[in-house]
This record gives C-alpha cells, sequence and structure tokens, in this order.
C-alpha cells in the first residue's frame, strides 16, 4: 500500500515553476499589440463634476482613446450590488466612471487608452476635470450625527443599515446580572496590500464573438457572471482566467472593480488587446479595505464570572459604497460570542457611508474587531471580578459536551445559523496556558518589575467560521495518454497551495503521485460552475468535491481494471499509477485502463491499439459504449456543506515595553490552533504564520490615514507600514485536529485563522505589561509608540 | 456598436518619447536595444527581454520585488533606469536555476522549507540573497542576521519564518554555514 498522502508535509507542486520565474502573473502574459489604461482619479473625497475636457488627453502622442461616463453607453450604470441584505435600503454602489458626484479620494473619472503606461499615465494628467469641492465627515462616531455632511443624499445620518440579531432572551438575562462590565473599542482601517496590485488584460476576438480576460481576481466566475450580464453575452462566449495571483487576502474577491468592465470594454471597442496594472498609489486609493469598527460591548455575568448575556452595538465603517452588502459587519456580529457559551445575545450594527475607499472584506472579515471587542471585554471583567484571566474563560468556554452548539437567532454569513460544529476548547486553552508559562508567570514578571521592566503577558481565544456554501465542484479525468490525473474546480489560488493539497486527496484514492495530479483552476473555460475563494473555504467546500469525484473515478477505475484483469473488484489495489490484483504481480497502468475504457477508432499510439474495434478486447455484440457508460475515466461531483464549519485557536505572548522608545518587544508567542484534519500540516502552518505576520501589521502598525479633508495621507509602502522580517517575532504553532462532522474529510478551513486574535493579544499583553507605569487600558489597535507614550506619560 | 466604431482605428505602434540605445549583459547574454530614456530598469526587464521573473510589487522602491543584480550587487530595479544600465552586468531570476532546469540550492531550499506561498515577492528576495550569498562576506545565520539580510524585501503571504529558515538551509546545501 502506497503511504497516505492526507496529512503529509508534502512539497508544493507549483514551487519550481514560481522559483524560476516561470510564473504567469497578469502583466507577465504577453498579448501583441497590448495597449495600457490608465485612470484620472478624484481628488476630492466630495465633489460635483461640473465638466470634464479631455481634449488634450486625446490630441496626445501615442493616446487611442479616452472614456468618460458619457462615452461608455451601456456600462454607465450602478454596479451591481453583489449580496442584497433586508437590513438595507437603495443601497450604494459605484458606477465605473463617476457621473456628476465623486464620493471618495481615488474613484475613478476617466479612463486613457494608449500604446504604453508612460503615455497613458502622463496623459491622464491632460484631462481637465472641473470640481466643486463639498464637506465632509470623517469620523466615524460625527458621522452619524444629525446635521453632519451626508455621502449620499438620500440616506440620512450616513447610515448604510441598521440591523440586530438576538439569540435567547437577552432582556430577561440583563436583570439577572450581579455584574456588568462596558467598554468602547476601536479596530482601525487596514488593506490586503498583496504583492501583488489587481491586474486585467482582455482579449476580444471579433470573428468567434469570444471575450477573453485575465484578471487577477479570487472569483473568476463571478466575474464571467458580471461581465456577461452588463455586456450582454452569452457565458459560453466570456472566458476569465485568473493566472498566477500574487496574494489576495480578500481585496481581490470583490468584483466588478471599474476596471474590470472598462478594460474589456476598450479591448472590444479598439480591436485591440487591453490591459491595466494597478500601481500601489492607486491599489491603496482605489482598491477596497476593512476593519473600521468602534464597538461598545457589554457583559453581564455572575459574580463567579459566568457570563449569562452580551450586548454589543458597533458602527462599522463602509465607506463611500456598499458593494458586497454587510458581509463584513455581518461575520463580526455573529463571532461576538466567541468561544464562550454566552446564551444570550444582543448585537446591533450600523453600517456607516465614510467618504472613504469603499469597505469589502480583508483576511479576517470582522472577526479580528469581534475577537478585540470580546477578548478584550473578558479581561476587563476578570479584572473586575479578581479572577484570573485563563480561569474566568475556561469558566465560560463551550464545553466539549456541547457540540454542537447553535446560537438560534444568529445567521451567518451564509444566511445559515451560527453552529459551531466540533472542538476542544477547554484543551486548547490548557495547552496555551501550559506553553506561555502563565502558572509562573507573575513570580517572573514581579521579578522584572523590580527590575523596573515592564513585562506582560497577553491573552486572546478567537473563533473563525470557515468553509461557507453554497458549493464547490471538483472534474476529475485520468489522461488516456499519459496516465496522469487532470482535476479541476471553479475556485482559484492567490498562493495556498490548492494545486498540491488537492492533489494529495485525489493521490490517496486513486495511488498516484502527488506530482502526477494537475490541478486546474480559475478559468472559467475549464470548469464553470462554482465560486470562488474567500472565507477560508478552498480545502472545505472543493477539496470535499474533489474528494467525492475521486472516490467515483475510483470506483471506475477499480471496476474497468478487474475486468481487465479478470480479477474480483474487491482484490484491486491502485498504488503507483497502476491497478494491481492483490498479492499478485498482475497490473495494468491507469492510462492503459483510460485507452481501453475510451472505444477508439483511430489507433493513434500503441496503448490505442487495444481500444480500436477490431482488438481482442473489443465487442463485437453490441454498441461499443453501453447505454448510460461515457468513455474513459472521468467523474464531476459537487460538494454543498450544511453550514459553514468553525475553526478556533488561543494566542498567548509574553511582550516586553521599552519605556523610554515604547517599542514593543515580542519575547515569545505561541498559538494553539485546531482547523480538524490537516490535509497538509506545513501548509497550514505557512497559512497561520502568514495570518500572523498581518495580524501583527494589524496590531501595531498598520493604519490607512485620512486628513479631515478625506484625502489619504500615508497611500504607499514607506508611510503604511507592512512589517518586514525584522518586525515579526517567531511565533510557536501546536495543533489539535478535531474533526468537522459537517464534511467528509474533516476539515476546516485555516486562511483567516492566524490574524483573528493577534491585536487582542498584544493589547492584553502591553496593558499586562504597563498595569504598574500608569494603568491605561489599551481598546484600539493598531498600538503605536505614540499611544504607549500617552498611557505611560500620563499615568 | 455604432458603424463609426466597425472602422479600424489608426494607432501607432509606439510612444512619441526620445530614445537611445543601450549595450548590457542579461544573464550573460550581451544584448543591445533602442529604449525610451525614461524607461525603468524593471519595464525594460520585464517587457523589453521579456524576462518576467522579475516582479514590481510598489515601483518606489520599498518592497523589493524587483530586485536584481547590478554588477554583483542587489539593487532594485524599479529605481533604476533602464539606460543607467548601459554596460552593466545584470542578473536575474532566470539565471538561478541550472540550464536543464535544475533548481539552485537557494531555490531547493525554498521549496523544502516552503518559503514562498503566491511566489511574487520570491525572485526578488532570492536575488537579494543570492546576492549575499556570492559577494563573500560572512553570512550571519542567526535568526536575527538572517531577518536582517531579507529585511529590504516585504512578504504579505509566510510570515517570514519560513523564508529565514530557507535561507539558512541554503547556506547548508551551499556549504556556507
Amino acid at each position: 500500500m502506497s503511504t497516505r498522502k492526507f496529512g503529509a508535509p508534502i512539497k508544493r507542486n507549483i514551487d519550481p515553476k514560481l522559483l524560476t520565474g516561470n510564473g504567469a502573473f497578469t502583466d507577465d502574459i504577453n498579448l501583441p499589440g497590448v495597449l495600457h489604461a490608465a485612470f484620472v482619479r478624484s481628488p476630492f473625497a466630495r465633489a460635483r463634476i461640473n465638466g470634464i475636457d479631455t481634449s488634450l488627453a486625446e490630441q496626445a502622442d501615442g493616446v487611442v482613446a479616452v472614456y468618460t461616463c458619457d462615452n461608455i453607453g451601456h456600462l454607465d450604470i450602478e454596479l451591481p450590488l453583489l449580496i442584497p441584505h433586508p437590513s438595507m435600503t437603495a443601497a450604494r454602489t459605484q458606477r465605473p466612471l463617476a457621473r456628476g458626484d465623486v464620493y471618495y479620494v481615488g474613484q475613478t473619472v476617466a479612463m486613457v487608452v494608449a500604446v504604453d503606461r508612460y503615455v497613458a499615465e502622463d496623459a491622464a494628467n491632460l484631462v481637465d476635470v472641473d470640481y466643486h469641492p463639498l464637506d465632509v465627515e470623517l469620523d466615524l462616531e460625527k458621522a452619524i450625527e444629525d446635521g453632519t455632511p451626508l455621502v449620499h443624499p438620500t440616506h440620512p445620518n450616513n447610515i448604510a443599515a441598521d440591523f440586530t440579531q438576538v439569540c435567547g432572551n437577552p432582556e430577561a438575562a440583563f436583570a439577572e446580572a450581579e455584574h456588568v462590565t462596558r467598554i468602547r473599542v476601536q479596530v482601525d482601517r487596514s488593506t490586503a496590500a498583496a504583492m501583488e496590485c489587481r491586474t486585467v488584460a482582455a482579449r476580444y476576438d471579433s470573428v468567434r464573438g469570444e471575450l477573453t480576460v485575465w484578471d487577477g481576481t479570487q472569483a473568476p466566475l463571478g466575474v464571467r457572471g458580471g461581465l456577461a450580464s452588463i455586456f450582454g453575452l452569452d457565458e459560453d462566449k466570456v472566458r476569465v482566467i485568473a493566472p498566477d495571483v500574487g496574494g489576495g487576502f480578500g481585496q481581490k474577491v470583490m468584483f466588478p472593480y471599474p476596471d474590470e468592465l472598462l478594460v474589456p470594454h476598450a479591448a472590444i471597442q479598439l480591436g485591440r488587446p487591453v490591459k491595466y496594472i494597478e500601481d500601489r498609489r492607486e491599489n491603496f486609493i482605489g482598491s477596497n479595505q476593512e476593519r473600521t469598527q468602534i464597538h461598545e460591548i457589554e457583559l453581564f455575568a455572575k459574580k463567579n464570572g459566568e457570563v449569562i448575556a452580551l450586548r454589543d452595538s458597533f458602527l462599522h465603517d463602509t465607506g463611500a459604497f456598499i458593494p458586497y452588502g454587510i458581509a463584513v459587519a455581518q461575520v463580526a456580529s455573529t463571532s461576538i460570542a466567541g468561544p464562550y457559551q454566552i446564551p444570550n445575545i444582543h448585537v446591533r450594527f450600523r453600517a456607516v457611508y465614510t467618504p472613504t475607499v469603499p469597505v469589502t472584506p480583508y483576511r479576517g472579515c470582522g472577526r479580528p474587531q469581534a475577537c478585540f471587542a470580546i477578548e478584550r471585554a473578558m479581561d476587563q471583567l476578570a479584572e473586575e471580578l479578581g479572577i484570573d484571566r485563563f480561569e474566568i474563560r475556561r469558566r465560560n468556554l463551550i464545553r466539549d459536551e456541547q457540540f454542537p452548539y447553535t446560537r438560534e437567532g444568529l445567521l451567518f454569513a451564509d444566511g445559515l445559523r451560527v453552529k459551531l460544529d466540533s472542538g476542544q476548547y477547554t484543551k486548547a486553552l490548557e495547552m496555551a496556558r501550559e506553553a506561555i508559562g502563565w502558572d509562573n508567570f507573575a513570580a517572573s514578571q514581579e521579578a522584572a518589575r523590580k527590575e523596573g521592566k515592564a513585562i506582560g503577558l497577553g491573552l486572546a481565544y478567537y473563533v473563525e467560521g470557515t468553509g461557507l456554501g453554497p458549493y464547490e465542484g471538483g472534474h476529475i479525468k485520468i489522461h488516456p495518454i499519459t496516465g496522469k490525473v487532470y482535476v479541476n474546480t471553479g475556485l482559484t489560488s492567490q498562493g495556498q497551495g490548492h494545486d498540491t493539497v488537492f492533489a494529495q486527496i485525489v493521490s490517496d484514492q486513486l495511488g498516484v503521485a502527488v506530482e502526477d495530479v494537475i490541478v486546474v483552476e480559475g478559468d472559467t473555460g475549464t470548469f464553470e460552475w462554482g465560486v470562488a475563494t474567500f472565507a477560508s473555504r478552498a480545502a472545505v467546500v472543493s477539496g470535499n468535491a474533489i474528494h467525492k469525484t475521486a472516490i467515483k473515478v475510483r470506483e471506475q477505475t477499480i471496476k474497468a481494471a478487474a475486468n481487465m484483469l479478470e480479477a474480483d473488484p474487491a482484490d484491486i489495489e491502485l498504488e503507483d499509477g497502476h491497478a494491481v490484483v492483490a498479492g499478485t504481480d498482475r497490473k495494468v497502468s491507469l492510462a492503459a485502463i483510460a485507452t481501453a475504457t475510451n472505444p477508439l477508432r483511430y489507433a493513434f499510439n500503441s496503448a490505442a491499439q487495444a481500444a480500436t474495434q477490431f482488438a481482442p478486447a473489443s465487442r463485437h455484440d453490441g454498441p461499443p459504449l453501453i447505454d448510460g457508460q461515457h468513455p474513459g475515466l472521468e467523474a464531476t461531483d459537487y460538494f454543498s456543506p450544511e453550514c459553514a464549519t468553525w475553526a478556533y485557536g488561543v494566542h498567548a505572548a509574553i511582550v516586553e515595553i521599552d519605556r523610554d522608545t515604547c517599542d514593543v518587544e515580542v519575547k515569545k508567542y505561541i498559538c494553539i490552533h485546531d482547523c480538524g484534519n490537516m490535509i497538509n500540516p506545513v501548509i497550514v502552518d505557512g497559512q497561520v504564520m502568514g495570518g500572523f505576520a498581518q495580524g501583527i501589521g494589524g496590531a501595531l502598525y498598520e493604519r490607512i490615514e485620512y486628513d479631515t479633508e478625506g484625502n489619504p495621507t500615508n497611500a504607499n509602502f514607506v508611510d503604511f507600514l507592512i512589517p518586514y522580517a525584522t518586525e515579526v517575532p517567531a511565533i510557536e504553532i501546536s495543533h489539535l485536529e478535531t474533526p468537522s462532522p459537517l464534511n467528509p474529510l474533516g476539515v476546516k478551513g485555516v486562511g483567516e485563522a492566524g490574524c483573528i486574535a493577534v491585536g487582542a493579544t498584544l493589547a492584553s499583553g502591553i496593558e499586562d505589561a504597563l498595569r504598574p507605569f500608569g494603568g491605561k487600558k489599551f481598546h484600539q489597535t493598531p498600538i503605536t509608540p505614540s499611544m504607549i507614550f500617552g498611557a505611560i506619560s500620563n499615568g | 456598436m455604432s458603424r463609426h466604431e466597425h472602422l479600424e482605428r489608426s494607432i501607432p505602434s509606439t510612444s512619441a518619447d526620445p530614445k537611445a540605445e543601450v549595450t548590457l549583459t542579461v544573464n550573460g547574454v550581451s544584448v543591445t536595444r533602442e529604449v525610451s530614456t525614461r524607461m525603468l530598469l524593471s519595464d525594460f526587464i520585464r517587457h523589453g527581454l521579456r524576462l518576467t521573473g522579475t516582479h514590481v510589487g510598489c515601483e518606489h522602491g520599498v518592497c523589493g520585488a524587483c530586485t536584481v543584480m547590478i554588477d554583483g550587487r542587489a539593487a532594485r530595479s524599479c529605481l533604476t533606469f533602464a539606460v543607467q544600465a548601459d554596460g552593466a552586468d545584470i542578473r536575474t531570476i532566470e539565471s538561478e536555476a541550472e540550464e536543464d532546469g535544475t533548481l539552485s540550492a537557494l531555490q531547493q531550499a525554498f521549496q523544502e522549507c516552503h518559503g514562498l506561498q503566491c511566489g511574487y515577492c520570491t525572485p526578488g528576495m532570492i536575488m537579494n540573497i543570492r546576492a549575499h550569498f556570492d559577494s563573500g562576506e560572512e553570512l550571519d545565520l542567526s535568526d536575527e542576521g538572517i531577518r536582517e539580510l531579507i529585511s529590504g524585501n516585504l512578504c504579505r503571504c509566510t510570515g517570514y519564518a519560513n523564508i529565514v529558515k530557507a535561507v539558512r538551509r541554503a547556506a547548508e546545501l551551499a556549504g556556507k554555514a
């Protein structure tokens, strides 16, 4: 028997290509005759456009076309609201090119197409737009006050959505509380900052009437759907390919961005390929961001620390438009009770329009904010009740025997009930307590304080709803010539290693080497059913679809092999690319089986001879393909989860604050993590460590800054501080593997895990470290040196 | 589509930018090309020579994705004009593996240690490390030393820990540890 590949630390199939510079990212694809697009973007957060003069730009050498809202025909529309929800009325989405008004600095106003990018960008500067600036309010809490300037006159108090969800009977529980703790917490805005900015290239074949679009997207099928409907084309005439994509982290699941429509439009109009490669500044001012939420959370507890109810009311900054609906706020509101039983929940949010870059999911999608709110509140409750921070959590955790644990009344982002499906929450907490050295910490902290050192221990627990539906599919075909196994699914990868983990799943069923499983995804011309890569769902949803499909192909293969080898199907084993009669040396290769199951007329190679009409094995007493049979070894299947599956984990850290420089040194950081059965532990750790680094960024460094007039003031990598290797501390990860009962592989998602709890953990640790040096609370991230300085110097 | 849009447009083939001739060595091959005087070296390498392994992540000299070796030293090709590279010896990621495709020790170490995810920053990261490996300098292979060595390159996927491992492993494979 071959060794099981599921669970093994297999090297990635895709790496040699990427390591040698042979990847094919959008801008690497050679499109002869390609033209380049550049955008004119609003320099005002809110303004009325009195007029646009494109004449100088049009006359510039090398300029081919200039587009405004007046010459883009059917594209001059409000873009789709992707996820409608009853809590929104007349939700606002932007137009590809502004008509009449602009709503944030960076909004697209005109597009120039020219022979190269240099000329296109020059000419964009020649487009003369006459703006009349309008008043703005950037402060989220002031934005909802009466009389505040409105982003959209249609929406009083700038409220985009107002939504309340209730679990249990909170009103009754509030009255029974013996202690109530209240805090206000804030998480600031960040951005995905994938190393490759967004990209789109398009070519139109006027002979076949086919539009091909290369798009650095997480949702090629979604983009195809959008293009087909907005352009009025049959879906078969639109092929969207997500080639190699340099990181996504949610920003690239949003569609259509204006360029995703305008570039194909120009390609059709001009009869030439056109591409747009976003630059970094545009990524900061034109591609969606996430995070700002202000929570006012209350925990209603018994004296023993048992939390019987939670009330949270938060403001969610949705930016100038709300194209992705309330998804981010909804995930935050349904994750608010974390891993705790808390049976009574009242959670309300108001999504607020601000004249800033629109907000749609960025890795974490509301979870870091919810985690920050509940965990900071839990620390405060512990302090007020005089209970240790591990102990108060232990008393409230959902116990193993309580799974599945349903929060009736809370609907998750998939429209289904929140059901925490499995876990060992208490064990994970105990592991964290041990790993961070909690029991001895007080003594060492005391000793350090005597030396004047500010050392603290931070702790946070998180849950992560992953693997959302509605569904994904898998298609598998064994190639008759090479015997290699071809696998397709509808979603796509931005570095997660799908090609390897999906290959591991298939390898186990078909007994072929992982490197002989060729995964092709992200091409609507290859597989056209499915959704997208988001919400830590690829391994769960596509993984299980591919697993189910592989079982079908295995059955076909064994049946055909038994026939060829004249053996009992029960005796057939699949290994090393062959079907073998167990305990004998009788075997046949998968290539030969795939060839033999495909009746042929022409012997194009020697293997094919065996499948031609006069070959010994061919039937002479009826149709070569029996009614209901299909040629070859091939199957398609789908997986649609009952609901999201919930991963979880605990982070803990020991930090030391330099009281002179206010620098935070992470001396030890541990993570206990459970995403169910791990397909490839090396890739899982990679996901956790990558998320952790983004969490460090959000906790200590990254904040999108706007001045009071709505101008972004740090829209570049010099001023917006992404951690380098020198800023990311080492992390020690331990795993539990509690299988999910919701899918055959027992897996849960891992994509967002690493980033969720870092802000809460470090805030907890910094607060603990500085308790004797001022005793200030840390209720906002990122925690900058100036915030720490303020806390110490006022103390 | 209106009728006049069916008429083929007159589209110039290049911009009217002033041009200059450059001769340089790229991955051991001498090339002479006419380039726009304002063309970035990164664009020249990627689009002029079609060596698309060199990536651009910020085009303002911060992220390091565009790092190549210029006369043996790691340099950001987005901060260099192509005309400045006249006479220079350039090495890009395409020179790193053997002719037959065998990965270099550095590349093998990245694969072995899972030192890459999306792979976008990887070529710049590797060229930076390569320049240090080839410089003859004594390598500081402590965690801190390696983190310092790669501190000119941003990576948004890996969290760096596996890149640190990969550098140490590569030094071992190359007999530098």
